[in-house]
């Protein structure tokens, strides 16, 4: 199912304030529903290779069992299962790298893909680079961060207010091709016409209170290039520390895998 | 790396490292800092490190511990911040905390879990290492392979005048509304939007949606920003209105 008359995406990633490279990637492929972020670490250009291997590897790994097999309505768990694959495939390639060649030992990145499919949304995360959305008025946080910050928090340790004050930010938990193994975090959400997707790196969010990420997608929802355009400008004016990537996507209409016959059909085997 | 400086009376006593993920504060001698007066209780407090960060906790002294001036149980330290604990005085200083600091501050890095360092471990403290230190280093540390860059000043000085737009024309003609947001859309969603963002160095107004662009000073914009200056004419939805900086 081609989905590019349904979803207006504009991915968009930019080097900040401070740094003279990039170490962020971005993919987007709104025929296909496919949006994926990837924010790199490692030295000299090593987390560019990371990220940048993260969402070349998937991207291209999911258009094409995406372009040719379709996922379907019963079919959510085969996407479960092909995002889990595929981002351990991409895992083994870049730990491969990072063992044989010793200008990229050590590096990784973080990971947060959506597979928008049949009215649904699949996200699968490492890390934290971000996932929210922003339904009617309510802007909300879908991924949870595999950070030590956000465990902490969970924990108890600390409040939200408090986590914006710690000196321990960036720390991420879980990242991709550090190890031989890596354990996405893969969940399904129902979207709604009108819902307005954001991922983001951390550039964003730790430059932007949450708050005035929301407000800037209401009021600019109706121009996705400005409003990509005025997010990283806040970050930027903010300091801009670091890079800021984001991806916007806007639902236009419903898309079911199949009309209500099919559905019914379907629910009767 | 993050220090205690403790003194009574305005004089400094002694600079204490926080080196150990508990820093015990009592009056008995196993305290790692010991302070021997009748005012503070044997186990009087403890500092918790972990990473940059550090905590304070009360272990239920007789007479509490004060930060700032106010009781606390439990306190996420600040750079800064001044502890109290009878007449003896323990300012927190965190270097990292100010900015500029650490070179690798704004760095992503991965923490792996059982492998936590100590707080103040020279290895995670000092400056970023060469790539193949760290990487040598990987297996018995927790952060691995960054490298440094260099950290500018923050930007972000705020506007030092604020703006404000008077509706000219129309039913709300003489209206004014003052522009206190970073970002505020005028005009009428599905005909005529347009968004002024308040940034550092200024206003800006942009347009949003609609076949028709924003007019400033008789001149139509294109999709670009455009910087808006003190008495500048907006047309915008069939209103006229007039941007100006209060002082």
């Amino acid at each position: 199912m081609e989905l590019n008359s349904v979803l207006e995406i504009v991915a968009r990633t930019d080097p900040g304030m401070v740094r003279t490279n990039n170490e962020d990637s971005v993919l987007a492929n709104a025929t296909r529903g496919i949006v994926i972020l990837a924010d790199g670490m490692g030295g000299y250009n090593a987390g560019e290779v990371a990220s940048g291997m993260a969402t070349a590897l998937l991207g291209s790994e999911l258009e094409k069992t995406l372009g040719t097999a379709g996922i379907g309505l019963l079919e959510s768990s085969r996407l479960h299962e092909l995002l889990e694959t595929e981002i351990a495939r991409a895992n083994g390639a870049i730990y491969q790298m990072a063992q044989s060649q010793p200008q990229y030992a050590g590096m990784g990145t973080t990971l947060v893909a959506g597979v928008f499919h049949d009215d649904r949304l699949t996200v699968a995360h490492v890390g934290d680079s971000r996932l929210y959305r922003l339904r009617g008025e309510d802007f909300q946080q879908i991924t949870r961060d595999h950070s030590l910050l956000q465990e902490q928090i969970d924990s108890g340790l600390l409040t939200r207010e408090q986590a914006r004050l710690s000196q321990n930010k960036n720390l991420v938990t879980r990242a991709v091709g550090i190890d031989p193994q890596v354990q996405p975090e893969i969940h399904e959400h129902a979207v709604l016409p009108g819902d307005i997707y954001l991922l983001c790196s951390d550039g964003l969010n730790d430059m932007v209170e949450d708050d005035e990420i929301g407000m800037t997608l209401g009021m600019l929802a109706a121009n996705l290039e400005l409003c990509a355009t005025q997010l990283i400008q806040m970050a930027n004016d903010n300091g801009g520390r670091d890079n800021v990537s984001v991806i916007l996507v806007k639902v236009k209409s419903a898309y079911p895998a199949r009309g209500w016959w099919q559905r019914f059909l379907a629910w009767l085997k | 790396m993050a220090k205690l400086i403790l003194s009574i009376e305005g004089t400094v006593l002694k600079e204490i490292p926080l080196l150990k993920e508990r820093t015990t504060i009592g009056r008995k001698p196993h305290n790692d800092i010991q302070i021997d007066n009748l005012a503070i209780s044997g186990e009087h407090a403890v500092v918790i490190s972990i990473l940059n960060d550090a905590f304070l906790e009360d272990l239920n002294s007789t007479n509490g511990t004060f930060v700032n001036g106010q009781s606390i149980k439990k306190h996420f330290l600040q750079n800064g911040d001044v502890i109290e604990m009878g007449k003896y005085r323990l300012k927190y200083l965190n270097e990292t905390a100010q900015p500029g600091a650490g070179a690798d501050f704004e760095k992503t890095m991965i923490l792996r879990p059982g492998a936590m360092p100590r707080p103040a471990d020279p290895a995670a403290a000092a400056a970023p290492a060469s790539f193949a230190e760290t990487t040598a280093a990987a297996h018995s540390t927790t952060v691995v392979g960054m490298e440094t860059s260099p950290v500018a000043a923050p930007a972000a000085v705020p506007v030092p005048l604020l703006g404000a737009i008077q509706l000219l024309s129309g039913s709300n003609a003489g209206k004014e509304l003052e522009l206190t947001k970073t970002l505020t859309t005028l005009g009428k969603p599905g005909v005529q939007v347009a968004v002024i963002a308040r940034r550092p160095h200024g206003y800006f107004i942009t347009h949003v949606e609609g076949t028709s662009f924003p007019v400033v000073n008789g001149r139509a914009l294109d999709a670009q920003a455009h910087p808006l200056n003190d008495h500048d004419i907006i047309e915008l939805a069939g209103t006229k209105m007039e941007f100006f900086l209060k002082s």
